[in-house]
């Protein structure tokens, strides 16, 4: 059992324990702080090839040629990097690729840097749109059942799911050092 | 000199094996459908800018088998961080062939930044390609199939084709039944 600081800092880890549950293979992304725990998990396992991306719109077309080869792929970015992705999107939309994305969000909750704040009040609905199921973690202890559950309807329905890590989750101190 | 577009394609695709082919959307698709539909086809209508990555996906999921990536100039042009992407992970099951008429050709023709002498094989060899090449003679095509079939990649090759109008071949376009297809004789093979 954890305790609850342990998980208030492990989240990361409840991620990649359901990455390897289901079988992630790859994983895409741009560097980012708030997703820097689980970047380093992907990074040293194996079993899993990570590819750092220069925009998270290639993470899209990596998801969809992952799925042709037969190996589930999942994304990571900050809710900027959804706006980078949005035509790709149609990619999955049309061909019916599953996809998880886990979000990091900027520009809500004691965000210091205003530019991030347009992108960030409209990452939700801008997923939505482009047909993906969202769902928001607010607490750290929400982590494992709500990344699970997105996991599961990803790759076992074939859908598209956004998992968003509130800024509260991911804690606004580590943005100023 | 510059190459015909159908014949190029069509001379590398010839007695293709099990090679995996992602053309990009517009003429390169028609191209590949004109030499023959195969399922191993992953035809693109959309996702510009996205062909080489689709493809990278691919190769690394299937380090086994050879990936072949056909955008066209403008594809190639928008998802020019690809390239970056492809040299950190040097997939050696990877050829990238561009289609280059330095226009694009399904809005009516407009030149394209290579039109100004922006170069494809150049950027590649600075992504850490392992090859790159541009091709202007059809009697290369021999030369670069048997790279798509046994080059260690990454590879591109740049290939200068005629800007000309040739009629449409459309394949499929139904995207869940083309991945389906794909997914199909993938695993069949």
């Amino acid at each position: 059992m954890h305790s609850p600081a342990d998980i208030a800092t492990s989240w990361p880890e409840a991620i990649y324990a359901h990455f390897r549950r289901i079988g992630v293979r790859q994983v895409g992304y741009v560097p980012d702080a708030g997703h820097s725990r689980l970047i380093t998990l992907c990074q040293n396992d194996p079993q899993i090839t990570d590819v750092v991306l220069t925009t998270e719109e290639e993470g899209v077309g990596l998801v969809a040629g992952a799925a042709l080869g037969g190996q589930r792929a999942a994304l990571l970015m900050q809710s900027s990097g959804v706006g980078n992705c949005v035509n790709m999107f149609s990619l999955l939309r049309n061909c019916g690729f599953g996809c998880i994305a886990l979000v990091t969000m900027r520009g809500e909750f004691g965000e210091f840097n205003p530019w991030q704040v347009p992108m960030g009040a409209i990452t939700e609905e801008i997923l939505r749109l482009c047909g993906f199921l969202t769902y928001r973690v607010e607490s750290a202890d929400a982590v494992d059942e709500i990344v699970g559950a997105g996991c599961d309807m990803a790759f076992n329905g074939d859908l598209a799911v956004a998992i968003l890590l509130s800024q509260r989750l991911i804690g606004r101190k580590q943005w100023t050092r | 000199m510059m190459l015909d577009r159908r014949k190029f394609v069509q001379r590398l695709l010839v007695d293709r094996g099990d090679l995996l082919v992602v053309p990009g959307l517009g003429s390169a698709t028609y191209d590949v459908a004109a030499a023959g539909d195969h399922p191993l086809n992953f035809y693109l209508w959309g996702a510009m800018g996205g062909t080489a990555m689709i493809a990278l996906g691919l190769a690394l999921a299937r380090p086994d088998r050879r990936v072949v990536a056909i955008p066209g100039d403008g594809d190639m042009l928008m998802g020019l961080g690809s390239l970056a992407t492809i040299g950190v992970k040097q997939p050696k099951n990877l050829v990238v062939v561009v289609l280059d008429n330095a226009r694009y050709g399904e809005t009516g023709m407009q030149p394209s930044h290579t039109d100004a002498g922006v170069d494809f094989e150049r950027m590649a060899l600075a992504s850490r390609f392992r090859q790159a090449r541009t091709v202007t003679r059809i009697e290369e095509a021999t030369e670069v199939r048997k790279l798509l079939h046994a080059g260690e990649g990454p590879i591109l090759i740049n290939s200068k084709i005629k800007p000309e109008d040739v009629p449409r071949v459309l394949p499929l376009r139904d995207g869940h039944a083309i991945k389906q297809r794909f997914i199909a004789a993938l695993n069949a093979a």
